[in-house]
């Protein structure tokens, strides 16, 4: 009668692939539901199969799934071990799907604990289990609170204060009938008012995955006077020749975006097309689109060149960005220095090659050190409850729409779902039940005789 | 003197355990103060209400006497919720208080093996933590193999009103002075209560024409599920209506230092669902007006119940109060109302069985452990003596899970969870009261109740003739077709459902919300009881829910079968929070599930334990 649970159990962001591993009964079976391949119920133990994971009718990646059957697992349960394409997006999407299709997020170190306690590693000391399932639940329980920003987790407290006062309400009219002073709550009352929570719970949804800088990734938009060798750098970065680059100036006329992963965290690279004093109507437009690129992104990198004198357009773009977060970077510092630098002495600095690739590597660093993305486990922790909570809002979502489906019954039969809508959503701030409910009936009805 | 069991106590605890023990064929003895004060209701004359009415009838489907008594002695019936859905209806009478008492007190004087005595206890006499007996307030030394204790809020209670203070006990009885020191040098922990009533007043002097009438409800309906006794539904009697109003807060609020609860002479915790009056409009200052409940408390003598108006005012207070409500204006107060603080047991101190965790053979039952109710303390009171009863016989006591019974429920949270006020059922206390109908308490609990030993043949044969009909029922509407003619399909618009489409079972038909059992077996002219046709009827249409329920239940059961040694020392179970640690400790719950509701304990401390256990008691 255990749950079947899922977790993803690679680092992610880094390497080329990431394992999501599910462990349960029910896990071939949850499995099976979102696969696109073989059809998993009737394959044999410890195979490999090539498929896609699907949501609904779309393909989310293409994946290896390992089947491995009870007892001679890890944790001597049936387990699923999914190898998908790595990104931190597509990996929690899957996460996100197993979580909503019948799994559960296992607890911190509950895969280990299962192993244990069904007596697959019984050399382990149990010491040195518990230890470790302390330790991890030490630190998910800071990063989780971490994790939901407060804007959110307000909101999340205001929708379940609402449902508490709506069950207490309902209680009142249950345990007081004679009561006057309650509002009888009627079908069309919770209607009404699961309704209005629906719409919340959506917001919600939606600004809490907006909110995800680590889903958004860092945008880095790259700015300079045509020529400077701002496509270049782009390039060097991404290893690939995606920008187009020629030395006439005004050819990169559109925004090219680019990404790479940088300690696990998408950073986006944003070439502008070169900002100049034009007549040219398409390149005005490219003008435009680029001082759009530069209001949305999170650093700016003004590139300079190394080798030419500072120019009125120079200065004239770096008025447009000095008050937004920027990086200068001297591209060319292999040529003979003709630039005068004195004008940036409150700025941080970065020589670079683009020929030679000098610089590319400290450019990275600093990057790393201005987003503070060294504290990589931290920030995967982060997002992973982010996804996780993502996804019980997102259960939530649905008990609340079967709510609406189903007004036609009693209300305190509808009210057995409208606790446990308030029930998961306490799971996300990891806050409990009973206590509150008596204490809001009696502060809020003077009841009694 | 020898005796199997001493009851302490003769309120609706003692009652039911000196019942079973004797029932159960126990030389019993019930010691009170005042023998015709037993089976007394010293607040409202009322049984039942929402929660508590499913309590009588399972007291009744185990084997107690609580829904019988009151069903002969009832003057007024309502059925509550019975337009919500049916976890939540519930039965609730007004009862002739006086008549209620003698019935009981019959009862029990007719009862094999049952002596009943006058006597207050002073101590217990204990070897080796073991109850061999107790000593009265004349130093008798009276022995027995059980104690039973139910004293109510009899244990060194002190009665206030205004700024007097007295030691006493309700209505003018005699306070327990000794047994509750006794308790504490025995090593228990000893809580102090608190609880209050209202005045009475004079049913004559009221003006019937400025109260609203509350009448009872005209469809017979009983608490017992056997010996069912027939009373005429419209000999009842009715209760009335009236408000507080501004006048009456403003002299509250004028004279708050006046009454006990705000001159600070009260330490005991009050129950937050029955505050006094006092506390209504000083804590809920926007509201312009609280009901009041006027209710027949004695039928002879006419004594009106002020419910909702419970003060710790000085009486001429109480008199000006009293006089500021519409209809009152002219009452006159038979009875002033006061507060009573109480000792009570800290109920973690005992087992499931409500047999002491220290000294063994002694059992408590009723508001010595921390409830509120004559429903919760008749409850206890069976449970304790039909435990006691099987303890004699050396089997393993009844213990009520949370998914049978809403006795199993208090007496799990009481254990548990502990008290910070006096404990009341509620409905919202019970987490699978889906399960928990007043419909179903004899099926549920009528098997328990004749294995104990207290369900006799006439019992046992009315439940099995009720049984078999309803499975006549389930068979025939299981297998009877409801064709798709003409004649039926009219049938089914003129019920506001929809035409069939082809020919299907009555099971399947009645799971239409519109379709009503009752109905379409007239229509097919077949005859069932009633209460057959509810029990189908409520198990076809609530399926779903029910089973969602059953799964809930089940996730339950599966923690309540790990069981957790009894010699486990909490301090060597690593990571465990000390919060958790401490409350085990205390606790000492006997399997997981029982473990993870003990208030304090958070899951990870349950995996601790998981782990723990796993190491040390690999085998088990």
């Amino acid at each position: 009668m255990e749950d079947t649970i899922a977790a993803i159990s690679t680092i992610v962001g880094e390497s080329a692939l990431n394992v999501i591993k599910v462990s349960g009964k029910d896990s071939i079976e949850i499995v099976n539901k979102i696969f696109s391949g073989k059809d998993l119920s009737n394959v044999k133990s410890h195979t490999i199969h090539y498929g896609f994971i699907m949501d609904g009718n779309e393909k989310i990646d293409e994946v290896l799934v390992s089947i491995f059957k009870t007892p001679k697992t890890y944790t001597r349960e049936d387990v699923v071990e999914i190898n998908c394409h790595g990104g931190i997006s597509i990996t929690n999407k899957i996460l996100e799907i197993l979580l909503l299709n019948g799994c559960r997020m296992a607890e911190p170190g509950e895969f280990i604990k299962r192993a244990y306690l069904n007596g697959r590693i019984n050399l382990v000391e149990a010491e040195a289990v518990s230890d470790l399932i302390s330790a991890k639940t030490e630190t998910a329980r800071r990063i989780g609170i971490k994790g939901l920003t407060g804007e959110s987790s307000k909101l999340i407290k205001d929708l379940r204060e609402d449902l508490l006062s709506l069950i207490a309400n309902i209680e009142v009219n249950i345990d007081y009938p004679e009561y006057e002073d309650a509002v009888v709550v009627t079908k069309d009352l919770i209607k009404e008012k699961i309704s209005g929570m629906i719409y919340k719970l959506k917001e919600i949804i939606s600004k809490s995955e907006n909110q995800l800088l680590i889903k958004n990734g860092i945008k880095v938009s790259i700015v300079g006077k045509p020529n400077v060798g701002k496509s270049s750098l782009l390039n060097k970065f991404l290893n690939e020749e995606k920008a187009i680059v020629t030395d006439i100036e005004g050819t990169t006329r559109d925004i090219v975006e680019g990404s790479i992963i940088l300690n696990g965290v998408e950073i986006k690279l944003i070439d502008t097309a070169g900002i100049r004093e034009t007549d040219n109507i398409v390149e005005k437009i490219g003008v435009e689109k680029s001082y759009k690129a530069i209001d949305e992104s999170d650093l700016t990198l003004f590139v300079l060149d190394n080798s030419r004198k500072l120019s009125k357009e120079d200065e004239e773009i770096f008025n447009n960005i000095k008050n937004k977060k920027v990086l200068i970077i001297v591209n060319k510092s292999d040529e003979k220095q003709e630039l005068d630098l004195s004008k940036f002495k409150k700025f941080e600095i970065i020589n670079t090659s683009t020929k030679t690739k000098d610089g590319i590597d400290s450019l990275k660093n600093k990057i790393i050190e201005m987003f503070n993305l060294g504290n990589l486990e931290l920030n995967d922790y982060t997002y992973l409850s982010n996804s996780r909570q993502i996804s019980i809002l997102k259960e939530s979502l649905n008990i609340a729409n079967n709510i609406l489906k189903k007004s036609e019954e009693e209300v305190d039969l509808l009210e057995i779902d409208i606790k446990i809508l308030w029930e998961k959503l306490g799971e996300i701030l990891g806050e409990t039940y009973k206590d509150d409910l008596l204490d809001e009936i009696f502060s809020k009805f003077c009841l009694g005789k | 003197m020898n005796y199997d069991v001493i009851v302490v106590g003769g309120g609706h605890a003692g009652c039911e355990a000196a019942h079973a023990c004797a029932t159960l064929g126990n030389k019993t003895l019930l010691i009170t103060g005042n023998i015709n004060n037993i089976g007394d209701m010293p607040c409202n004359p009322s049984i039942g209400g929402s929660a508590k009415g499913i309590v009588v009838r399972e007291i009744d489907a185990l084997g107690g006497v609580m829904g019988e008594v009151a069903d002969k002695t009832h003057i007024q019936i309502k059925f509550l919720n019975s337009k919500k859905g049916p976890g939540v209806r519930s039965l609730r009478c007004q009862s002739n208080k006086k008549l209620y008492s003698e019935t009981m007190i019959n009862l029990l004087k007719s009862t094999k093996n049952l002596t009943l005595k006058e006597f207050l206890v002073k101590s217990l006499i204990i070897e080796d933590n073991k109850v061999l007996g107790i000593v009265t307030e004349d130093n008798e030394n009276i022995y027995s193999k059980k104690v039973i204790l139910t004293t109510g809020t009899y244990l060194n209670s002190d009665i206030m009103r205004g700024h007097s203070k007295y030691k006493g006990g309700p209505h003018g009885e005699k306070t327990s002075l000794y047994l509750s020191k006794n308790l504490k040098e025995l090593g228990l922990k000893i809580i102090r209560l608190k609880t209050g009533t209202p005045p009475r007043i004079d049913g004559n002097t009221i003006n019937y024409s400025l109260v609203k009438e509350e009448k009872g409800d005209n469809k017979l309906i009983t608490f017992s599920n056997f010996n069912k006794p027939s009373y005429k539904v419209k000999n009842q009697i009715s209760c009335y209506l009236t408000y507080t109003n501004e006048n009456t807060h403003k002299i509250i609020l004028d004279n708050l230092d006046k009454c006990a609860l705000y001159s600070g002479m009260i330490e005991g915790i009050g129950p937050r669902y029955c505050p006094s009056i006092e506390d209504k409009i000083v804590k809920f200052r926007d509201k312009d007006r609280h009901q009041i409940f006027l209710e027949p408390n004695e039928l002879e003598t006419n004594e009106i119940y002020v419910g909702g108006f419970s003060t710790t005012m000085p009486d001429e207070i109480q008199e000006e109060l009293i006089h500021t409500m519409k209809g009152l204006e002219n009452a006159k107060i038979t009875k002033y109302g006061y507060a009573i603080e109480y000792d009570a047991i800290d109920p973690t101190e005992l087992n499931m069985s409500l047999e002491s965790k220290k000294i063994s053979g002694l059992y408590t039952a009723g508001q010595i452990n921390g409830t509120s109710g004559y429903e919760e303390a008749a409850a206890q009171g069976l449970i304790a003596g039909i435990n006691a009863s099987l303890s004699l016989k050396e089997k393993k006591p009844l213990i009520l899970k949370r998914n049978e019974a809403y006795i199993g429920v208090l007496i799990d949270d009481l254990i548990n969870k502990g008290i910070t006020e006096p404990y009341r059922l509620l409905t919202s206390r019970a987490e699978f009261r889906l399960l928990l109908r007043h419909d179903n308490a004899d099926i549920r609990l009528t098997e328990i109740g004749r294995k104990v030993g207290l369900i006799d043949n006439k019992k046992y044969d009315i439940f099995n003739k009720k049984q078999e009909e309803i499975n006549k029922l389930m068979k025939f509407i299981k297998e009877t077709n409801f064709k798709c003619s003409k004649e039926n399909n009219e049938f089914l618009l003129k019920n506001k459902s929809v035409k069939l489409e082809n020919s299907i079972k009555v099971s399947e038909l009645i799971k239409r919300p519109e379709i009503n059992l009752n109905r379409v077996l007239k229509y097919l002219n077949v005859k069932f009881n009633k209460e057959s046709i509810e029990q189908v009827e409520i198990n076809i249409k609530y399926k779903g829910y029910i089973d969602k329920t059953n799964k809930e239940v089940e996730k339950m059961l599966n923690l309540e079968d790990k069981k957790i040694p009894s010699d486990i020392d909490y301090e060597k179970v690593r990571n465990i929070a000390t919060e958790a640690k401490q409350k085990l400790s205390l606790v000492r719950p006997l399997t997981i599930g029982q473990a993870s509701r003990v208030s304090g304990v958070n899951p990870a401390d349950i995996s601790m334990l998981l782990i723990y256990l796993k190491k040390e008691y690999p085998n088990e």
